[in-house]
Formats: C-alpha cells, sequence, structure tokens
C-alpha cells in the first residue's frame, strides 16, 4: 500500500457535553488519539460582571459574587468584602470572623465534595455524584437558615455578615460534622481506592512545581506538586491565624494526588469547622456580627425603627451606598479552586473605579492545551474534572 | 501590630527602592500604600521589568497572578496595563503598572509567563489595548465577531446590539438594543453637601 495522505483529526468538545462543567468549547487536534492541540473557547456564559460592578454600589456589587464560582459561593463575596474592608480600614468584629470563617470552609466542602465526585462521573462512574449531592444538600440548607438563600446568599456584608446565626444552627452544623467524616471515608473507599478510578487518574497530567508558578497556578494545583502553600496560612486573613490545621500536599502533581489533596482538605475543614463553632460558643466570641460603624454597615431592624439617626444611615446606606476613599487593593482569599483575588480601584465615589476579578479557573484553564498535550483524547474529561473549572468564574 | 505593619511597610519600601535602583530609566516610582507595593514602569520596557523582578534573587516574584486593564478616559495615555506577581519565598506581592493608549502596543510577556497569554487576550478584547509578539491576539471574552472593547468607560453598559432568536429566519440575529426604559443611572456624588444645582432665586443672592 502506498503512501497515504494523513491529516490531523479536528474535533469540536462542547460547548454543550455533559464532561465539560459548564458551557466550554474545546477545539481539538488529534493524531489518531493522542491529543496535538487544545484551543478552549470561553466567554459563552460572559455576562459582565466586572462592567455591572462599575455601575453598581458596593452593597449592591456583592450578590454579583455569588454568582462566580456558583459551587462555592461564600468565598467569593469574602474576597470582595476584605478588600473594601482594607480600603475603609473598618474592623470586623471576631464572631463576624468566627462564622465568615466557618462559612467559607463550609463552602470548600460544597466544592470540593461536587468537584471529587463529579470526576468519578468523568472517568465513568455514575452514582458518585448523588452521594456528593446529598451532603451538599444538607450545607445549603445551612447556607440557607443563615442567609434565606440556598446558593445565592449574599450573607458577607462590608463589616461583618448580615445577620447572626442562632444557637440551634450552630448545634445542627455540629452534629452534621462527624457523620460526614463517615461519609468522607466511604468516599475514599468507594471511589479513591477504585481500581478504575486510580487506573483513568494516575500519572495523567503531570505539573511540575516551576510551570504550575509561570502558569499563575494556585490552590490545589500547586498543592499537588507538593508545595505547601495556602494563603489561609501563609497570608492569613479574618481569624485563620489561631485555627489549627494542616495543609496536605501531593508527591507526584498528577491528577490522583489532586483529588487526594481535595479529600484531605474536606477533613481538615470538619476539623476548622469544630474550632470555629467551639469559639463562636465561648464568651468572647459573643457580640456584634458587623461594624458598629454606621456609616458601612446598615442599624439592626428595631433600631431603625425607633432611632432618628438610624433611620438616617439605613435609608442613606441603602440609596446612596457608603464612599470607599480613593486607592487601590489587591485582596485574596484561599478559595476552594485556588486564589481568588479581586483588584479593586476606587475613586473615592459609591462604586468601584475598577474591579478586576482574578479567578483561579482562568489560569488553570488556559493551561489545558499545556496538560493534554501528548495524552489521550478520554483524558481530556479526566484532566478537565481534575483542575476544577466552574464557568461562572472563568467567563465572569 | 502596628509596629509590625510600619516594619512591613519600611522593608517595602526598601524592596521598592531596590527595584528602582535595579532598573533605571525602566522603573520610574515606586509607591507603598495599603500594605502594597507599587511600581510605576515604562511600557516598552516591561518585558525587562518584568524579568528583572522574577530573576533578581531579593525580588523572587517567581508566580504570576494577574494581568489587567484600567481606563481613565480623561489621561493622555488613557489606559493602565496592570501587572501583579506573587513572590513565594519572600511572601510579597507587587503591583506593576504601565500606561499606554489605544495606538500604543505594549509588549507581551507571554515568554517570561506562558500564563500571560489569556490575560493579555482579555484585555485585548475589553480594552482594545494592544500586545506586540502575542501569539494568538485573538478576542476571548466577548461573541464571535463582536465589535468594541466593552469595559472602556465610553462603552455603554447596555452595549449596542442584542440577539433573539427568529423563528421565521430560524437563526439567531443581532439588532440594535431597545429599551423600554432608560437605564437610570443615579448621581449621588453630593445630594446634600456641595451641590452644584442651581435653584430659582439663588441668582438673588449674588447679586
Amino acid at each position: 500500500m502506498g503512501e497515504q495522505d494523513i491529516r490531523n483529526f479536528s474535533i469540536n468538545f462542547g460547548p454543550q457535553h455533559p464532561a465539560a462543567h459548564g458551557v466550554l468549547r474545546l477545539v481539538l487536534e488529534l493524531d489518531g488519539e493522542i491529543v496535538e492541540r487544545v484551543d478552549p473557547h470561553i466567554g459563552l456564559l460572559h455576562r459582565g460582571t466586572e462592567k455591572l460592578l462599575e455601575h453598581k454600589t458596593y452593597l449592591q456589587g456583592t450578590p454579583y459574587f455569588d454568582r462566580l464560582d456558583y459551587v462555592a459561593p461564600m468565598n467569593q463575596e469574602h474576597a470582595f468584602c476584605l478588600a473594601i474592608e482594607r480600603l475603609t480600614g473598618v474592623e470586623v468584629p471576631r464572631r463576624a470572623q468566627l462564622i465568615r470563617v466557618l462559612y467559607c470552609e463550609i463552602g470548600r466542602i460544597l466544592s470540593h465534595l461536587l468537584n471529587v465526585t463529579t470526576q468519578a462521573m468523568d472517568v465513568g462512574a455514575l452514582t458518585p455524584p448523588l452521594w456528593g449531592f446529598e451532603e451538599r444538600e444538607k450545607l445549603m440548607v445551612f447556607y440557607e437558615r443563615a442567609s434565606g438563600s440556598r446558593l445565592h446568599a449574599n450573607y458577607f456584608r462590608p463589616g461583618g455578615v448580615h445577620s447572626d446565626l442562632p444557637p440551634e444552627l450552630i448545634d445542627d452544623i455540629e452534629a452534621w460534622c462527624d457523620p460526614f467524616m463517615k461519609v468522607v471515608g466511604d468516599l475514599d473507599d468507594l471511589v479513591m481506592k477504585n481500581r478504575i478510578f486510580k487506573q483513568r487518574n494516575v500519572d495523567i497530567a503531570v505539573v511540575d512545581i516551576k510551570d504550575a508558578y509561570a502558569w499563575g497556578f494556585s490552590g490545589v494545583m500547586v498543592r499537588g506538586s507538593g508545595v505547601a502553600w495556602d494563603l489561609r496560612k501563609s497570608q492569613p486573613y479574618e481569624c485563620y491565624e489561631e485555627m489549627d490545621f494542616d495543609i496536605p500536599v501531593g508527591k507526584n502533581g498528577d491528577n490522583y494526588d489532586r483529588q487526594m489533596i481535595r479529600m484531605e482538605e474536606m477533613r481538615q475543614s470538619i476539623h476548622i469547622m469544630k474550632q470555629c463553632i467551639a469559639k463562636l460558643r465561648a464568651p468572647d466570641g459573643q457580640g456584634p456580627v458587623k461594624t458598629t460603624d454606621g456609616k458601612i454597615a446598615p442599624p439592626r431592624r428595631a433600631e431603625m425603627k425607633r432611632s432618628m439617626e438610624a433611620l438616617i444611615h439605613h435609608f442613606k446606606l441603602y440609596t446612596e451606598g457608603f464612599r470607599v476613599p480613593a486607592g487601590e487593593i489587591y485582596a485574596a482569599v484561599e478559595a476552594p479552586k485556588g486564589e481568588f483575588g479581586v483588584y479593586l480601584v476606587a475613586d473615592g465615589t459609591n462604586m468601584p473605579y475598577r474591579c478586576k476579578i482574578r479567578a483561579p479557573g482562568f489560569a488553570h484553564l488556559q493551561a489545558m492545551e499545556f496538560l493534554c498535550r501528548g495524552h489521550m483524547l478520554a483524558d481530556v474529561a479526566a484532566i478537565l474534572g481534575s483542575i476544577d473549572i466552574v464557568f461562572g468564574e472563568v467567563d465572569r | 501590630m502596628d509596629t509590625a505593619l510600619h516594619d512591613e511597610a519600611a522593608a517595602l519600601a526598601g524592596l521598592g527602592e531596590h527595584i528602582l535602583a535595579g532598573l533605571p530609566g525602566k522603573a520610574l516610582e515606586a509607591q507603598v500604600a495599603n500594605g502594597e507595593l507599587t511600581i510605576l514602569a515604562e511600557a516598552a520596557s516591561i518585558r525587562e521589568t518584568i524579568a528583572f523582578l522574577r530573576d533578581d534573587p531579593e525580588c523572587a516574584f517567581i508566580c504570576f497572578i494577574d494581568i489587567c486593564g484600567v481606563d481613565y478616559p480623561a489621561r493622555e495615555k488613557r489606559f493602565d496595563v496592570v501587572y501583579h506577581l506573587l513572590s513565594l519565598s519572600t511572601n510579597r506581592r507587587v503591583r506593576v503598572k504601565v500606561a499606554t493608549d489605544e495606538h500604543t502596543p505594549v509588549p507581551s510577556i507571554i515568554e517570561l509567563f506562558p500564563a500571560a497569554n489569556w490575560f493579555e487576550r482579555e484585555a485585548y478584547d475589553l480594552y482594545g489595548v494592544v500586545f506586540t509578539d502575542h501569539p494568538d491576539l485573538r478576542r476571548l471574552l466577548t461573541d464571535y465577531g463582536f465589535e468594541g472593547h466593552p469595559l472602556r468607560k465610553d462603552f455603554p453598559l447596555t452595549g449596542f446590539v442584542e440577539v433573539r432568536y427568529d423563528d421565521a429566519l430560524g437563526r439567531v440575529v443581532y439588532e440594535p438594543v431597545k429599551l423600554t426604559q432608560e437605564y437610570r443611572s443615579f448621581d449621588f456624588l453630593s445630594p446634600w453637601e456641595g451641590t452644584e444645582y442651581v435653584l430659582p432665586g439663588d441668582e438673588k443672592a449674588k447679586g
């Protein structure tokens, strides 16, 4: 047989594909089954969040952050609130800090639980996501009981959190912790130790630590490659300094290590949550849950009905909003997916002049070509799952 | 706590001096504000500046964080391109700002940090800042065939076109935006302090 005219094969992966974790269009160029080139087309969920933020007051801006990484909404709000608080110099009361940490860790579990179990789905198992969603549903009820909303909480506000937690809710969260450890153990046995799960993930998409820095990776993507870098430890915000927890790191930097880290981080999150609950019940954990500065945080409703000053504050804050002094700040938090940063430029008015959202998934997704080249077509879905993409934050 | 903050600010100022000394004519000014170091740099030599920040042992800003644009339409060079880098060994962040306009391109730093690829594409897409030597400067976030740069301050929030599915044509059609109500942008800048509204009878006060 003479020489054939061999050419590469191009396929479209998405925009509607169950393993694309949202609306992602990947243009893949294949040589047989080997991936030669990956060109992700994003922006199909672009809603212009940054433009909208420039036209809303700071208080109206926080709900937009829920809609970025909608798997762990409060962690995003946190970064925006931190940026505002650093520019205005507002002190967050201790109880509010504890509540924030508690709910950030719930957010981390929400995100990791979804990611680990859907990773199992990406490599062929169907039921694990259902076990994950069962626990996620319980956590969303905690969201709802604190903020009134299962998903788009708008609970963290500049200067604290919107309202206090009832003691029964704290009890219920505590009661949830230990049974959940058993669920994590079951997931470990059923998913992480599964032969097929290992075959599909071990030694796939190995990331060297130097590459990780150059590609702007953060969070689990860096820890998977063996560096114990976690903003909660290295640049602590709120009261993470006094929390006792470990940072799990990987050895090989492959898909499997990243999922193992997420499993361990869930256990560490439970550990942090228990400490928060104990501190919330301690005498020094009582007190206000938002700053008492009436120029930033609105008054309590009962107060607003009786005090003229409180009424004026309430009216001014919900129409005009507060002003943030001119300046710029970069505030970052350790979101479940990596470093979520907000670069805020304020011009002294009641709206941000510029608010750039630095989403971890954006940096991770652009490395798809670097991660996938030379792998098989079937590995693309596994790699996409392991870098933990949510399109709300990638497209913004 | 306050002395610790003060020490950190002094250390950042020292690091700023070091960077200015290492990049004569390229880094113009170092500012420390809100506990953060900002370097104002020359756009044409941004690649050398970033390379210095990455490779100098005292800086060691090896981790790429972010590139974004900011628009100041009143300025002659209306855009700022803002780079954020992180050093893991010294646990510090740095911000580098360069000024440019619609026509002056900025050298791409994609050779130094491959991660700059999408961030520069995004700045090009949303602001129209052009980067030289970028291998693939296409639009990123906006629609295929989109016109304009939506994050510029002179681009309206509502945009210019809207899309809908047309049953008769059997495809999505683009039409000029039709709003039943104008977008209301309230001016809250000074409702009751220092108003500049001219009220009837004001002229008598002067006379």
